[in-house]
């Protein structure tokens, strides 16, 4: 049917290579990030520091080797760890709660949620700027208001038993709202039968949420758990903002411990291996995201 | 349901006002600061009572921090372009290259379509620091270490995988059918593509070059560990800015607020593109 067409009006790319020719310039931007990916794996397995250029060689699996002994490395995993858990949990109890406390549509309501787009908009690293003048021990507000309720010496980012709740509430302050946005738009996209049905048979709120809204809520709940968790693990600007990593080495979660690594003592082999550890981490957890949102594609396809 | 009882009425009442005070006070505590002098940013215990005073934006706009200790120039503004400059053609280049192949990847399922769609993802969810340290490395052998063009380049891995799968979602939320019709009145791929696609897609561009320029704008990594002092962007100078000016709190709030005005008013302006991009993107796809 298209012949006819095709060789009326010269074409001066066939359809067939088309496609290739539309998305290659795109790829050719990556490939270039794809050529530092490789050095990187490269420079892991190196004896490799800039302050000693006459001692660099390759020194194979040395530095994956040496983590297993090195307690710096096992607390960088911890603090990642503990800092990407218990940010994507609260963020979801959070915004599940603000998604279903916004769940009908009013003009509070959208005023509500049109609101908390502005700390999602906000630069994380500027956000940590904005509490660390807030809890700034000589004049923060926070600071006062800690005094206010009896909390003498409550000295947020700068003491370590309180950093990591410092930043965690930053990283909360910032993103919940996302959840918060995907969630809602999950639950505004839940067929209304189930619900109707249910209110007929008088079945409790709370016995709802528990037996369909959850349930149904669950796909959505799982993507942007995942979603969070794999930038969450790799958190840099809250934390470098804030405290760079301190005090001592309280929050030296691994993009912040590669950074200093390769920057400050400048051992260049060390922070590759390390930035290797956490790509192979969201590798992992990038797989069993993508597998997530495919199925809640199709699914949304398929209902709408 | 609309037989909700007084208590559920007064819970969702005081539970909407924490949340609005939780979210929306830390940008009101430092709106307020910016416009104060020193000494009443100071007092204690805090007050909402003080004159406004403009100083601490004149003294960012003509890059003079004058103490009482010593006087010292600061560049803020530039930072404020260089947030500009490297934010729109961030967005642009992601455009013009994502757009073709977002279109390519909804439209024709080549072969290794969906592979090469989902490297391109995965770039979004590598840690940035595993490219940007051997990229350091290079830029300084090439030639591109500080300079616009690298940046920009950099900054496509942020931009390009957002615009690929926002935009390709709504490429394949257009039925073909029209496409085809219009093909068979005689036009050409290219004008079918400009005529009919781009625009039908063009709210899904545009709440995805929103998205892209706000994530460009907010990005900090990137340009701390490529840029020097004078191609950094907000985010980085204002952190410099902290360190230099010690304890000009004032100034420090003035340009926290400068720095993330552009983003908050694009987001209020427009939140329903937004809102749409982020739960189409993350969601629907």
């Amino acid at each position: 049917m298209t012949d006819t067409l095709t060789t009326r009006r010269r074409q001066l790319i066939s359809p067939k290579v088309l496609p290739y020719v539309l998305s290659l310039p795109a790829l050719l931007v990556c490939i270039g990030i794809l050529i530092p990916f490789v050095t990187a794996i490269f420079y892991s397995l190196q004896r490799y520091r800039m302050s000693q250029p006459w001692n660099r060689g390759m020194n194979w699996g040395e530095n994956y080797v040496k983590f297993l002994t090195d307690s710096d490395f096992w607390n960088t995993l911890k603090v990642s760890l503990v800092y990407a858990g218990s940010t994507v949990v609260l963020e979801l109890l959070l915004g599940l709660a603000i998604a279903l406390l916004l769940k009908k549509r009013s003009t509070v309501n959208n005023f509500v949620s049109i609101m908390l787009l502005l700390p999602l908009m906000t630069a994380p690293a500027l956000a940590a700027l904005m509490f660390k003048l807030m809890t700034n021990p000589n004049f923060g507000i926070l600071s006062y208001f800690m005094q206010v309720i009896g909390f003498d010496d409550f000295r947020w980012g700068s003491s370590p038993g309180t950093a990591l709740f410092t930043v965690i509430l930053v990283d909360i302050w910032v993103y919940t709202p996302f959840m918060m946005i995907l969630l809602l738009a999950g639950l505004r996209s839940l067929p209304t039968q189930p619900f109707e049905a249910a209110a007929l048979d008088g079945v409790p709120q709370l016995e709802q949420f528990w037996r369909i809204t959850l349930p149904m809520l669950m796909p959505y709940i799982l993507t942007a758990a995942l979603f969070r968790l794999l930038d969450s693990i790799q958190q840099f600007d809250i934390i470098y903002a804030m405290t760079q990593g301190g005090p001592g080495d309280t929050l030296m979660v691994f993009q912040v411990e590669a950074y200093l690594n390769f920057f400050q003592s400048t051992n260049v082999g060390r922070s590759a291996a390390l930035l290797l550890i956490l790509w192979a981490i969201t590798y992992f957890l990038s797989n069993i995201f993508v597998k997530n949102w495919l199925r809640l594609r199709e699914r949304a396809k398929g209902g709408a | 349901m609309d037989h909700t009882s007084f208590l559920e009425r007064w819970f969702r009442r005081v539970a909407l006002s924490i949340i609005i005070v939780f979210f929306m006070f830390p940008i009101f505590w430092i709106v307020l600061m910016s416009f104060q002098t020193n000494e009443t940013i100071l007092r204690s215990p805090p007050s909402m009572s003080f004159t406004p005073t403009l100083d601490n934006y004149m003294a960012i706009i003509a890059g003079r921090l004058d103490s009482n200790v010593a006087s010292m120039g600061i560049d803020f503004v530039n930072n404020l372009m260089n947030s500009i400059i490297l934010s729109v053609c961030s967005v642009a280049v992601a455009l013009v290259l994502g757009v073709p192949a977002a279109y390519a990847f909804a439209r024709h399922k080549f072969r290794g379509s969906e592979d090469i769609a989902f490297t391109l993802l995965s770039f979004r969810f590598a840690p940035p620091l595993l490219v940007l340290l051997p990229l350091t490395l290079y830029f300084q052998e090439i030639g591109l270490a500080d300079t616009y063009l690298g940046l920009v380049w950099v900054y496509q891995l942020i931009c390009l995988p957002l615009i690929l799968w926002i935009v390709r979602g709504y490429f394949e939320d257009i039925s073909p059918d029209i496409e085809y019709a219009y093909r068979i009145a005689g036009h050409s791929w290219f004008s079918t593509f400009r005529k009919i696609a781009l625009p039908l897609a063009g709210p899904g561009i545009a709440a995805a070059g929103l998205l892209a320029f706000i994530f460009a704008w907010n990005n900090f990594i990137f340009a701390l560990v490529l840029a020097s002092a004078d191609k950094q962007p907000v985010t980085v100078g204002a952190l410099a800015f902290v360190t230099a000016s010690g304890i000009q709190y004032g100034q420090i709030a003035a340009a926290i607020v400068l720095s993330i005005a552009p983003t908050l008013a694009l987001a209020l302006w427009a939140q329903r593109y937004l809102v749409e991009g982020l739960s189409l993107g993350a969601v629907k796809g």
